[in-house]
C-alpha cells in the first residue's frame, strides 16, 4: 500500500483521471481491506482498548460489512476521524464507509452528496443536570450555561429549542466529550447537552451518577447511521443489507451461537434466504451466498451487538428503547429478504 | 591569420539563451514561469474535475445563509439568525480581540521577565529562568488545556454567589465592592449605562464622541496653560506649578459630560443561574489569553534579554557614572537601545501569536477558526471556500502586522546619516 | 659595611577569615537576595510562589498511585490509604498506557523496528551536529531516510532500493552533465533521476519483489501514533524540508524577478497563515487539488503539508544565514571564475549551513512541538489524540492531569536537551567566527 503511494507520490504526474467513478466493491475488494470511517473515541461505540483493538456498536457495523465483502471481519482498517474531516474523508474516497455516529439530515443526503444506508440507532438530543440544581425540565434553563460539542447538529438543535422556547442561554463550545464531561463536573456549565446515548454513557462513567440527572425532553430526532459516497447505489445496497440482515436477524431469532446449526435449513423460508441456503441473494449485490451468515456471524445479530457494547449489561446501560425490534414495540423494522 | 582580427559575427544563435549570461537568465526565468503556469492549471483544473465528479460548485453564496448557532462571546451584535459572513466577522473580531490583547500582554511579560532573569537576586533569577524553560519547550497546545483545566477547577462555579437564604451568606464573594465576579465561566464586570445619553454621530454613540469632544477640549486648554507657564519661566526665571491644573483639565471635562448623561454602573448580579447585567468576559477568552501571552511571553524574554546583552556594558557603567540608579539606567539607557535589536523577532512572535491564536478550539474560544474554518464549514460542507477564504484572512492579518510593525521599527531604527 | 639583614618573612601567614558580612552563607544572603529593598520585595514574591506551587502540588504528588486497574480503583486506593477527603494522582494510567503513548498502535511484536529507528537517528545525525564525529558517517545520514522508511513502514525493501537507485542515477546525469556547466548537470540529473521514477522504477520493482521478496511485515499509517507520530512527522518534515528550504533562500536571494517573486510569495505565504489551517488543507482539500481518485493516506498528506511548513521556516534560517556571511566570500568566489552554482556549492552553502544549524534545532523545536496539532485532523498526537482515547475507555474516563504531566514531560526533556545542544553550538560558533 504505501510503497504505490510513495512512489505515486513521486510520480505524481502520471496519475491518470477518472478513477474515483470506479466501484467502491472493486475497490475494497482489490484492496483486501475495508477503510472504516469511526469516531476517535466514544465510549460504546468506537475506541481503541489498550492492544489498539477497535470495538464498540459502531465499530461492529463495520466488522459486519467486511465479513460480508471480505469474508473476515478482521480486514477493516480503521480511520478516525473529527467531526470536521469526516464527511470528506468520505467523499475524497479515503474511507468507503462512515459510520461515526452521524445524523441523517436533508442537507446531508442531498447537498452534501451523501447517502445514508440506513438507522443502525435512533438518539435524541437530550440534557443532564446536576440534580442540586433543581431543574426538573429543560424549559426551567432559561439563563442557563450550556456545554456543547461543536461541529454537530446539536448546536443547531439547541439555538433552535431555547428560540422556540423564547428562553436565552450562554453556549460554551467544546471540543471532544471527554472535555465536555470535565467542564461539566467542575460546574463551568449548569447543563451538558448531546446525544441522549452520549448522556447516559457519560453519567454511568460518574464517580457519583446518582447525582445527576438526564432531563425528560428529548429536543432532536437524530437517527444515526452508516454513511457511503451519494452515486454508487451498489456499494450502498450492500451496506443498507448488511445491516438490515443485522436487525432482521434478531427478529428471526439468528444468533451467532446458534447460526450454524441454522445454516443447515429451517423451516422458515425467510431465514434460509437470509442465510444462503435458499436462493441466491448474495449474488444480486455482487457477493456470494452467505454474505449475510458470515455478517452476522462477525459479531452477532442486531440485539448482540447492542448488548454487548451499550446494553443494560454494560457499564453504559442504555435501555434498547427505541432501538428494539418492531415487535416489541421499537422502530427496528427490517424489510423483507426476498 | 586575419579571421584572428575580424569582429565576432553579432548574428543571434539560440543556444545563447543557455550559454550567454546576458540571456540565460531571461531563459530561465521564461522557463521557470511557464512551470509555474502549467502547475498551476493543472491544479485549477483538478479542482475543477473534483468539484464536477462531487457534484458540488465553487460558490460564496452560504455566506449569506442563516447560521443557525450561538456564539458565547461575541463583539458585534449576533443571534442565531444572523448570516454566516457575520459569523465570520464575528470571528474574525474574536481572533484580532485575542491577538491584540495576547501581544500587549506577552510584550510586558516579556520585558519583565527578560530585565529579571539578568537580575542580581538569585532566586527571582532562577524562578524566571525556570518559567521560560517551561514555556519555550512544552507544547502550546498543553498550556492552553492545563491553563483552561485550572480555570475550570479552582475558580468558583456562579452557583456559589447564591446567597444562602437560611444563612444570609454566599461560599464565595465578589470583588472590589461586589462589583466583580470570577467564575469558572466568565468574568463579570460591571457594565457602562447611561440614562439619557446624547444621539449618536457617524456610528459613534453619544456619550462616546461627547466625551471624546470633552476630552480633546480639556487637551487644547492644557496646552495653553503649558504655553502659559512657559512664559512665565522664561519671563521671570520660576515655573507656575500646573500640575493640579492640568489633571484637573485632563479629567474633569468628560467626567462632566458622562455624568450629565446618566453615567451609571450596570453591576452583575446573580440570578438563578447566571449573573445578570454588566460585561462577562468569558473564560475562554480570559485562558486563551493567558495562555498565549505566558507561552509567547517567554520567547519574548529571550528576544528581551538578548538585546539587554547586546547593549555593551560601557553603557551601563556610562550611564551609572552620570549617577543615574539602576531601574532609571534600564529604562532610560539600555531599553532604548536595546529596542532596536528587539523589534525585528519581536514582529515574528506577534506573527506566531496572532497564527496560534487559532488553537482556540481547545477552548472553546469562536475565533476565526471556530466559526468560519469550524462551525460554519460543518454545517454547510463548503470546505473549499471556508478553507481558502479563512487562509486568506489569516494572511490578511498576518501581513497587516508586519506592515505596521515594520512602520515602527524604520521608525525607531538607528538613523545612519 | 654593616651588613642588613633583610627581613623577609619565610612563611606565608595564614588568611584571615573574611569578615562576617563578607562571607559564608549570610553573606550569600545578602548579596544575592536582600541587596536592595527591591530585590527583598521580589525575593518574597518569589519565596511565596514557591511556596503556592509546592502547597497546591505536593499533597496530590505524594498522594501518587502507581498499580491499579482503573480510575475506580485508584479513587478508592487513594480513600483508603490517605483517608476519603484525600486527593491522589493515578499513574497506574502511565503504566497502563505508556507504549501507546509512545507508539500509538504500532504491532508489540514490530516495536524493536521503530526503536532501532529512533537509535539510528542520533547515528545519523552525529556527523552533522558534532565535528569530532568521522565524515564518512554522512553516507549513513544520506541512507538513513529510506531505511527508516522501511523499517517503519515496512514491505519489501525494492520500492527504496528505487528511490535510491534514482538517486544515484541522477547523480550519474549530474557527472555526465557536468561538461555543460552546473545548470546543465543539474537538469539533466534531475531529468535522468525523473524519467527513471516516473518509467522504469514501478515495474522493475514488481519484478524484484516478485523475484527477492526480502521485506518486512508491513504497519499501515494508521497503526502509527504518539510520540512516534510526533517524532515521525517532526523528524521527516524537518528531514526534507532542508533541500527545499535551502532552494527557496537560494530563490529569495536571486537576482532573477521572477524567481525571487515567487520565493517570496510562496515562503510568505505559508508564514502568514496558522500550521492549522494547512493541516486541514492536508485532510480536507489536498484531495481538490490532486487528479480525482488519487488518494494516499493522511499521514502523508499531513507530510507534504508540514514539509512546506517547514521549509518556508528554514528558508528564512538559511536566508540569514547567507546574509551574514561576509561580501567578500562571494566576491573570492567570483574572482576565482566559479559560476553561480559551483560557487553555492563550494564556498557559500558550506559555510551558511554550519552557521545555520541553531536555527534549525530551532525550527525542529518548533515543529516538534507544533506536531501536537495533527490531533485536529484525526491523528493520534501523543498530547491529545492519545489521552482522548485513553479516556474513551471506561476505566480511564475521567482522568485529566496525570497525562498531560507524562507528555508534558517527556516534550521538556526532548526540546530542553536540543535548545541546550542549540547554544551550546550557537557559543562554539560565534568563538569560530572571531
Amino acid at each position: 500500500m504505501k510503497k504505490s503511494v510513495f512512489l505515486g507520490a513521486l510520480t505524481v504526474a502520471s496519475f491518470v483521471a477518472g478513477a474515483a467513478a470506479a466501484a467502491t466493491l472493486d475497490d475494497v475488494k482489490a484492496r483486501g481491506e475495508l477503510n472504516c470511517g469511526v469516531n476517535t473515541g466514544l465510549v460504546g461505540f468506537a475506541a481503541p482498548d489498550a492492544n489498539g483493538n477497535w470495538a464498540g456498536f459502531d465499530v461492529a457495523i463495520c466488522k459486519a460489512v467486511a465479513a460480508a465483502v471480505l469474508g473476515d471481519s478482521s480486514k477493516v482498517k480503521y480511520v478516525p476521524t473529527t467531526g470536521q474531516t469526516r464527511f470528506t474523508a468520505l467523499a475524497s474516497g479515503e474511507i468507503d464507509l462512515l459510520v461515526r455516529n452521524s445524523t441523517w439530515t436533508f442537507t446531508r443526503d442531498t447537498d452534501l452528496k451523501l447517502d445514508f444506508a440506513g438507522v443502525n440507532y435512533y438518539d435524541g438530543q437530550g440534557f443532564m443536570v446536576r440534580r442540586d440544581l433543581g431543574v426538573s425540565s429543560a424549559k426551567e434553563l432559561d439563563g442557563a450555561t450550556v456545554c456543547i460539542q461543536t461541529g454537530t447538529t446539536t448546536e443547531l438543535n439547541l439555538a433552535d429549542f431555547f428560540k422556540a422556547n423564547n428562553m436565552s442561554y450562554q453556549p460554551i463550545a467544546i471540543d471532544t466529550n471527554a472535555e465536555g464531561e470535565q467542564q461539566y463536573l467542575a460546574g463551568a456549565c449548569d447543563a451538558y447537552t448531546t446525544d441522549a446515548s452520549g448522556l447516559a454513557a457519560t453519567r454511568a462513567a460518574f464517580a457519583d451518577p446518582e447525582n445527576h440527572i438526564i432531563l425528560p425532553e428529548i429536543i432532536s430526532k437524530e437517527p444515526l447511521g452508516p454513511v457511503v459516497r451519494h452515486g454508487d447505489n451498489e456499494w450502498g445496497d450492500i451496506v443498507r443489507w448488511t445491516l438490515n440482515a443485522l436487525v432482521a436477524a434478531e427478529e428471526y431469532g439468528v444468533t451467532s451461537a446458534n447460526i450454524e446449526e441454522l445454516s443447515k435449513g429451517t423451516q422458515n423460508p425467510e431465514v434460509n434466504r437470509l442465510l444462503g441456503t435458499e436462493g441466491d441473494l448474495g449474488a444480486m449485490i455482487g457477493l456470494d451466498k452467505e454474505w449475510a451468515k458470515r455478517a452476522i456471524a462477525a459479531g452477532g445479530n442486531y440485539g448482540e451487538i447492542f448488548a454487548a457494547n451499550i446494553g443494560e449489561q454494560t457499564p453504559i446501560g442504555l435501555a434498547r428503547g427505541l432501538n428494539a425490534q418492531w415487535t416489541q414495540g421499537g422502530l427496528l423494522y427490517a424489510p423483507p429478504f426476498r | 591569420m586575419t579571421d584572428v582580427d575580424m569582429p565576432p559575427k553579432q548574428t543571434f544563435r539560440l543556444s545563447q539563451l543557455i550559454y550567454d549570461t546576458r540571456y540565460r537568465s531571461l531563459t530561465i526565468q521564461v522557463v521557470v514561469f511557464m512551470l509555474f503556469m502549467a502547475g498551476a492549471a493543472w491544479l485549477v483544473d483538478n479542482t475543477i474535475q473534483n468539484l464536477k465528479v462531487l457534484g458540488k460548485d465553487f460558490n460564496f453564496g452560504f455566506l449569506w445563509n442563516r447560521a443557525g448557532y450561538d456564539i458565547g462571546q461575541t463583539l458585534i451584535p449576533y443571534t442565531n439568525d444572523s448570516t454566516h459572513f457575520r459569523a465570520m466577522l464575528v470571528g474574525l473580531l474574536n481572533t484580532l480581540l485575542v491577538s491584540f490583547l495576547g501581544c500587549v500582554a506577552a510584550t510586558v511579560i516579556g520585558i519583565f521577565v527578560g530585565v529579571l532573569r539578568l537580575s542580581s537576586n538569585w532566586l527571582v533569577a532562577r524562578l524566571m529562568t525556570l518559567y521560560v524553560e517551561v514555556f519555550r519547550n512544552v507544547p502550546l497546545l498543553l498550556w492552553i488545556l492545563v491553563i483552561y483545566a485550572i480555570f475550570t477547577e479552582v475558580m468558583p462555579v456562579p452557583n456559589a454567589f447564591r446567597v444562602n437564604p437560611a444563612t444570609g451568606e454566599a461560599a464565595a464573594s465578589m470583588l472590589f465592592f461586589d462589583t466583580v465576579a470570577l467564575t469558572n465561566r466568565y468574568t463579570a464586570i460591571p457594565g457602562v449605562l447611561f440614562s439619557n445619553p446624547l444621539p449618536g454621530i457617524l456610528g459613534l454613540a453619544g456619550p462616546l464622541w461627547s466625551a471624546l469632544v470633552a476630552l480633546a477640549g480639556g487637551l487644547f486648554l492644557n496646552s495653553r496653560l503649558k504655553a502659559r507657564a512657559t512664559r512665565i519661566q522664561e519671563a521671570t526665571g520660576t515655573r507656575p506649578s500646573t500640575w493640579w491644573a492640568t489633571l484637573l483639565l485632563l479629567t474633569l471635562p468628560w467626567m462632566a459630560v458622562l455624568w450629565a448623561q446618566g453615567f451609571h454602573l450596570d453591576v452583575p448580579a446573580f440570578n438563578r443561574f447566571n449573573f445578570q447585567g454588566g460585561i462577562k468576559v468569558t473564560n475562554a477568552l480570559v485562558v486563551l489569553w493567558l495562555a498565549l501571552s505566558l507561552y509567547t511571553g517567554a520567547f519574548v524574554a529571550e528576544i528581551v534579554r538578548a538585546g539587554i546583552m547586546a547593549i555593551s556594558k560601557g553603557q551601563t557603567e556610562a550611564a551609572a557614572a552620570l549617577g543615574l540608579r539602576p531601574g532609571r539606567i534600564m529604562s532610560l539607557v539600555i531599553l532604548p537601545q536595546a529596542l532596536r535589536v528587539i523589534i525585528p523577532p519581536l514582529i515574528s512572535q506577534f506573527l506566531n501569536l496572532t497564527k496560534n491564536s487559532s488553537l482556540a478550539i481547545a477552548v472553546g474560544y469562536m475565533d476565526l477558526r471556530g466559526t468560519l474554518g469550524g462551525i460554519t464549514l460543518n454545517q454547510t460542507g463548503r470546505e473549499l471556500e471556508a478553507i481558502l477564504l479563512m487562509m486568506g484572512l489569516y494572511l490578511a492579518i498576518s501581513l497587516g502586522i508586519s506592515g505596521v510593525m515594520n512602520v515602527y521599527n524604520n521608525a525607531v531604527k538607528l538613523k545612519e546619516r | 659595611m654593616a651588613e642588613i639583614a633583610p627581613f623577609v618573612r619565610h612563611e606565608m601567614l595564614p588568611a584571615e577569615p573574611a569578615p562576617a558580612s563578607e562571607a559564608g552563607v549570610l553573606h550569600w544572603l545578602r548579596a544575592n537576595l536582600f541587596s536592595s529593598p527591591l530585590n527583598v520585595v521580589l525575593t518574597f514574591a518569589g519565596v511565596f510562589i514557591v511556596y503556592w506551587l509546592v502547597s497546591h502540588s505536593a499533597p496530590w504528588l505524594m498522594h501518587s498511585v502507581w498499580a491499579a486497574d482503573s480510575l475506580g480503583e485508584c479513587r478508592a486506593i487513594i480513600a483508603e490509604r490517605w483517608g476519603p477527603d484525600a486527593t491522589g494522582a493515578c499513574w497506574a494510567v502511565i503504566r497502563d498506557r505508556w507504549h501507546q503513548y509512545l507508539f500509538g498502535f504500532y504491532p508489540w511484536e514490530h516495536i524493536w523496528r521503530p526503536i532501532t529507528v529512533f537509535a539510528l537517528l542520533f547515528v545519523a545525525i552525529a556527523p552533522v551536529l558534532f565535528s569530532s564525529v568521522p565524515r564518512k558517517l554522512l553516507w549513513f545520514t544520506l541512507a538513513y531516510p529510506l531505511l527508516a522508511l522501511w523499517l517503519l513502514w515496512g514491505g519489501t525493501i525494492w520500492p527504496e532500493v528505487m528511490i535510491a537507485a534514482g538517486f544515484g542515477i541522477g547523480a550519474l546525469g549530474f557527472m555526465l552533465g557536468a561538461r555543460f556547466g552546473s545548470l546543465g548537470a543539474i537538469s539533466l540529473g534531475t531529468l535522468a533521476a525523473a524519467l527513471f521514477w516516473v518509467v522504469p522504477a514501478a515495474p522493475l520493482e514488481h519484478a524484484l519483489a516478485a523475484m527477492l521478496p526480502i521485506g518486512l511485515p508491513e504497519v499501515s499509517s494508521d497503526q502509527f501514533g504518539g510520540f512516534l507520530l510526533a517524532v515521525t512527522v517532526g523528524v521527516g518534515a524537518i528531514a526534507l524540508s532542508l533541500p527545499m528550504g535551502v532552494l527557496l533562500a537560494l530563490g529569495r536571494r536571486s537576482d532573477m524577478f521572477l524567481i525571487r517573486a515567487l520565493c517570496i510569495g510562496f515562503i510568505e505565504f505559508i508564514r502568514g497563515v496558522p500550521l492549522i489551517t494547512l493541516l486541514f488543507v492536508a485532510s480536507l482539500l489536498l484531495n481538490y487539488f490532486l487528479p480525482p481518485g488519487t488518494n494516499f493516506d493522511i499521514i502523508l498528506r499531513v507530510e507534504i503539508l508540514v514539509t512546506f511548513f517547514a521549509a518556508a521556516y528554514i528558508a528564512e534560517v538559511v536566508r540569514g544565514a547567507l546574509s551574514a556571511l561576509p561580501r567578500g566570500q562571494y566576491e573570492a568566489a567570483d574572482a576565482l571564475g566559479l559560476d553561480y552554482w559551483k560557487a553555492q556549492r563550494l564556498i557559500i552553502l558550506p559555510q551558511a549551513l554550519k552557521i545555520s544549524i541553531p536555527g534549525i534545532v530551532s525550527t525542529f523545536i518548533g515543529m516538534f512541538k507544533d506536531t501536537t496539532l495533527v490531533v485536529f485532523v484525526g491523528l493520534f498526537d501523543p498530547l491529545k489524540g492519545i489521552s482522548d482515547f485513553v479516556r474513551a475507555d471506561f476505566a480511564w474516563k475521567g482522568i485529566y492531569w496525570e497525562p498531560y504531566i507524562f507528555v508534558g514531560c517527556i516534550f521538556f526533556l526532548f526540546n530542553f536537551s536540543m535548545s541546550r545542544y542549540a547554544m551550546y553550538l550557537e557559543q562554539k560558533l560565534k568563538r569560530d567566527h572571531r
